[in-house]
Formats: C-alpha cells, structure tokens, sequence
C-alpha cells in the first residue's frame, strides 16, 4: 500500500485535488485538468455523505468482509477441462510464441 | 390497477411456451422468430441490446426442434428466448460490459449460468445494455449509448441491468438475466414493471461474471411473473464447484411454493424506507401491497431495521474499494483495447484513460483512495464494520419476521440527464436495494401498480440468507393481489 498524506486539511475538503491526483496515478489513469477539478468535487460528496458512518460506536464490531462464512473451499486434485491457449490469444490485444507480448518493461521510470 | 400490458407483447409467457415445445405442439424456431421480429420492430428505439445474437438464435432453437423430434426433452425452458446481460461470459459471442476497453472481446468460455439456460433448453437472443461494468443505474453510463423505458421512451429503464429490464418489458424475450451488486437487478425490474430477483449470495454461480464487487455480486433473473422468475433462479441456481463461494446446496425449492399463501406469515414494512426521500405516491403503493398481505392472513407490521440508513455510506466505500482491485486487470495485455505506447507502463495508462468512462473512473479511484495506507482503517476498515451492524439489525428484524417489505426504487423511472451531472444523486437511487447486497441476503422486487405519472412501482420483498422461500410466497400474493 501506498501512503497517502493530506497536504492541507485547514479548508476542511474531504479530498483534494493533490490526493485525487495521486490516487489516479496509482489507479494508472491520466486526469485532464477539467476532469481534476470535476472528480475531486464528485468525489469529495461521496466521502461528504460517508461521514454520517463517524457518528457510529464501532467500538467492538467484527469487520464483514463476506457475507458467508465459506473459507478454505477444497476440490479433489483432478484435472479438468481448461481454457484453450490459442483462444485465449487469438482474443489478445498482441501475442506472439504463445505468449502475451507487451512494450519494453525494463528500464521504465517509475 | 395494474402494470402496463405492453409487457407480454410476444404472446406467450415462459412456461407456456417450454411447455408447447416439449410436447412438439410449437417449434423452437417460430417461438425465436417470432422474438426476433419483435425485436426487430422495437429494438432501435429501446435499444435494450448491444447485439443480437440472430445466427445463433435461429440454429440452437433448431437444435432444440431436433430433441424434441428424436423424442428427448429438451429441458424445462425448451424454446424459451432469453436475452443476457453483457457482464455473463458467452463463448464465441462479444462480452463488453458495456465498456470501450472490452470492445471486442470475445470469450473463451460460458458463464456458469449461461451453460445451464442452454442445457435447460432457452435459447439466447442478445447481450444486453447496461451501465459499463454494472456502475450506475440508469444505463446511462453505457459506452454505446442509453437504452430507453419501454413504457415511456423519455425514461430511463433504471439500471444497470437496464437493457435486460427493457427487453422483458418490450416482450423482446419473455426472460433475461441481469446482476445485482447493489440493486442492479431489482431497481430496473421495478421502473420497467417486470419481476426481478437478487438471490441469496452463494445460490448462484459467479463464474464468467465479469466481477465489479466480489463480496456483493449476484446474477439473477427478470420475468413477468413470479412463477417464471422462479423456475429460473431454480435452473441457474445450486452449487457451482467452478466456484469457491458458491453454497454447496441446491437453490431452495421456490417453485412448489408459490401457492402457498401468507396465511401466518409475519411481515415486516421497514420504517427507514418508508419516510424522508420516498416518493409519496411510491409510498401509497407500497402501504396497498401491505394490505393485500394482511388481508391475504399475514401479520403485517412496521419495523425499525436503523442500520439500512447507513448501507449507502457503507456500499460507497466498498463497492469501489472492490472495483479498483477488480478492474486493474484491464491493462491492455491480455483482452480488448490496448492504446500503444513505447512502454508498457505508458501502454497501460493510456488504454486505461481510453477505455473506461467517468463513472468507472470516479468508483475506481475512491476504491483507491479507500484502501490507501493511512485511509483504509478510517473507511475501507469502517464500512465494513458496519456491514455487521447491518447483518446484526436485519438478523433482529428477522427474530420477529419471515420477511419484509419496502420499495424497491424512491421514485418511478426518471428523465434522462436527471442524475447525471450529479453522482451522489444517482447513487440515492440504491437507497432501498443497497443493504441487501451488504448483508448477502435475497431481495425482488414485484411490480405494484402505477405511480403518479402512470409508471410502474415496485414493491421490494426482502428475505433473511437462504430465505427464498418465503420471500416467494409473499412476491406471489403480491402478484395475485393485482389481478
């Protein structure tokens, strides 16, 4: 995870325009300026209406990540039918050898 | 009063057509064609697909015909047309999510319940609109373009299974499936006047549904009637080994209850979905349906269920929190829209910002943000605190109630750009669904009569886990009550 630190808090803004920035750099999306502007103020009336979640005593209460308590689901170690590679591939943006080809990886600046 | 009639447009509902096929009485191939041609009447101002599935149509309803003549049944939904919504994986036919970045795509494999339609004899007519990647409700968000109200072309079908509402709606096919992760099934049904069912989560496989919100997600049906809808959830439904949250039991036995009544039965009309921000001709219609219930024998009474006033907060931190880890697979490498780029890093950025519109953006970047270090405890950790005190308060209501009732949807169908410029607007319209998912339990809505502007209403069942039973008898009295 990364860590994210509101720069300025004084103005009381749910979010701002630096963290929404940040969070589009991590969620690899390019934000036009116009879009900058338009997300933060969308987003920031969402954390807005969420604040009523404050008010609650969590003190004590079981996160719920699920709704049924299915945990460790074994199957018997079978083969069973599979995907076909070529299918798969032939639906691919670029492939080549049986692999999924991509742009140079290395030496990227992150 | 009654729904609009325009719904059963194509004739037969159906079980009365799985039932003339079976006995050779009608074939398969008239059954589909005559869809098709409705389809073809209709479909270019409702626009409740993004393809229709013709050539395959025509050649499984042959298939079909030639079980039926070789002796061998062809299954409980033989010859029935059912239009999919385009989030269920079709082998060899487009999947898009109604998104630009699957543009294309064509997959590998069958949804779990698309296998299960065809081998119970419906034959797939078309990929159904929605909003792109199940992210809204009105299907406005579609990357290509609205589907339209059938009951009123200036309306929004609600959504986002709205194109899979429509088609039912406009007779285009007598069933269809859709999926529900926050109301995307029952909010349509109930602004288009058909049925339409969130199961239980885990009676219904998700394998080859395209994930938004894992922990939320269910498929389910649209129908006409209460008896259709529930001989659908009972073919699709039951333990998919394929997937690993899939109860390991088969779907409750609906179907052989539907005559049961509500004699006894407690009931239960929620409070908080009954007061501020419900439309007041909503409602009067959904106070009717409670007393067609106590005059059918049920013990029907107000309850308070506090927690579901808080669901929207909660689902809007993890709904998208689910979404942005879902959706990062969608990077340009391995299926639909890939943007060049020198790098690979650049390629995926660039598809990224291509490929999804604003509403997938906005949700993937509050799930972002609501699972960063130093934010996750404070919402991502919070919501799903309080998804227990929902579980918890619904768990109350149910000591007391077999089932409750609210409405499904604040308002009728709304106008086109309504909501949009506003998404917290938008989103207010899951207010009555959105507890449900979180809680994992079952909930339809039945359509209810006409609201003030003579669009339909619907009357939202709600269930405890695995409670589909009851929830089925009360949708049937309902139903029965209007007619």
């Amino acid at each position: 995870m990364t860590e994210l630190t509101s720069p300025d808090r004084t103005d009381g803004a749910r979010i701002t325009t630096e963290e929404v920035a940040k969070v589009a750099k991590l969620a690899r999306l390019r934000l036009t300026e116009e879009e900058l502007t338009r997300f933060t103020s969308q987003l920031a009336d969402v954390l807005e209406h969420a604040a009523d979640l404050d008010l609650l005593d969590l003190e004590g209460v079981e996160p719920m990540a699920r709704p049924i308590p299915l945990a460790n689901v074994f199957r018997e170690d079978i083969p069973g039918p599979i995907l076909n590679r070529d299918e798969v591939l032939a639906v691919a943006p670029a492939a080549e050898d049986g692999f999924f080809r991509v742009p140079p990886v290395l030496g990227e600046s992150e | 009063m009654t729904a609009p009639q325009e719904s059963s447009a194509a004739g037969a509902a159906a079980l009365t057509i799985a039932a003339s096929v079976r006995s050779g009485e009608r074939s398969a191939l008239e059954v589909v064609k005559e869809h098709l041609e409705v389809i073809g009447q209709r479909e270019t101002e409702v626009h409740a697909f993004n393809l229709v599935t013709t050539e395959h149509a025509l050649a499984a309803a042959t298939a079909v015909d030639q079980l039926v003549a070789q002796g061998e049944d062809p299954g409980p939904l033989a010859g029935v047309p059912v239009a999919i919504k385009d989030n269920l994986c079709t082998r060899g036919v487009a999947t898009t999510c109604s998104s630009k970045i699957l543009e294309g795509w064509v997959p590998p494999y069958d949804a779990t319940v698309v296998t299960r339609l065809a081998a119970a004899g419906a034959i797939m007519v078309g990929k159904t609109n929605m909003d792109e990647f199940a992210m809204g409700s009105s299907t406005e968000n579609s990357a290509f373009g609205p589907t339209r109200n059938p009951h009123d072309l200036g309306r929004v079908p609600g959504g986002s299974s709205g194109g899979s509402a429509a088609a039912v709606a406009a007779g285009f096919a007598p069933i269809s499936l859709g999926s529900d992760t926050g109301g995307s099934i029952r909010q349509p049904a109930a602004l288009c006047g058909v049925v339409g069912v969130k199961p239980t989560y885990g009676t219904v496989s998700r394998l080859g549904l395209v994930a938004f919100g894992s922990s939320l997600d269910q498929v389910g049906p649209f129908a006409n009637s209460v008896a259709e809808a529930a001989l659908v959830c009972e073919v699709i439904g039951g333990h998919d080994p394929a997937d690993s949250t899939s109860i390991p039991q088969a779907f409750p036995a609906v179907s052989e209850h539907l005559s049961d009544g509500v004699a006894g039965m407690r009931i239960g009309l929620i409070t908080e979905m009954m007061g501020e921000g419900i439309a007041p001709d909503v409602a009067l219609r959904i106070r009717a349906a409670a007393e067609a219930l106590a005059a059918a024998g049920a013990e029907v009474e107000e309850v308070s269920v506090p927690a579901v006033t808080y669901g929207l907060s909660a689902y809007y931190l993890v709904a998208p929190a689910e979404a942005s880890s879902n959706l990062s697979r969608y990077d340009g490498v391995r299926y639909g829209l890939r943007v060049d780029a020198p790098t690979t890093g650049e390629m995926m950025e660039l598809t990224r910002t291509a490929g999804f519109g604003d509403e997938v953006k906005r949700r993937i970047m509050l799930g972002t943000y609501a699972l960063s270090a130093g934010y996750y405890d404070a919402f991502y950790g919070t919501a799903l605190k309080v998804r227990t005190l929902i579980r918890r308060d619904f768990d109350q209501a149910y000591e007391r109630f077999d089932a409750l009732l609210s409405p499904t949807s604040p308002t009728t169908a709304f106008a086109f750009g309504d909501k949009t410029a506003d998404p917290m607007s938008m989103y207010l319209n899951d207010v009555c669904t959105i507890a449900t998912n979180l809680a994992g339990h079952p909930a339809m809505s039945v359509p209810y009569g006409l609201g003030d502007d003579g669009m339909p209403v619907g009357a939202q069942v709600l269930a405890p886990a695995l409670g589909e039973v009851a929830m089925f008898r009360v949708a049937a009295v309902l139903e029965g009550s209007l007619a």
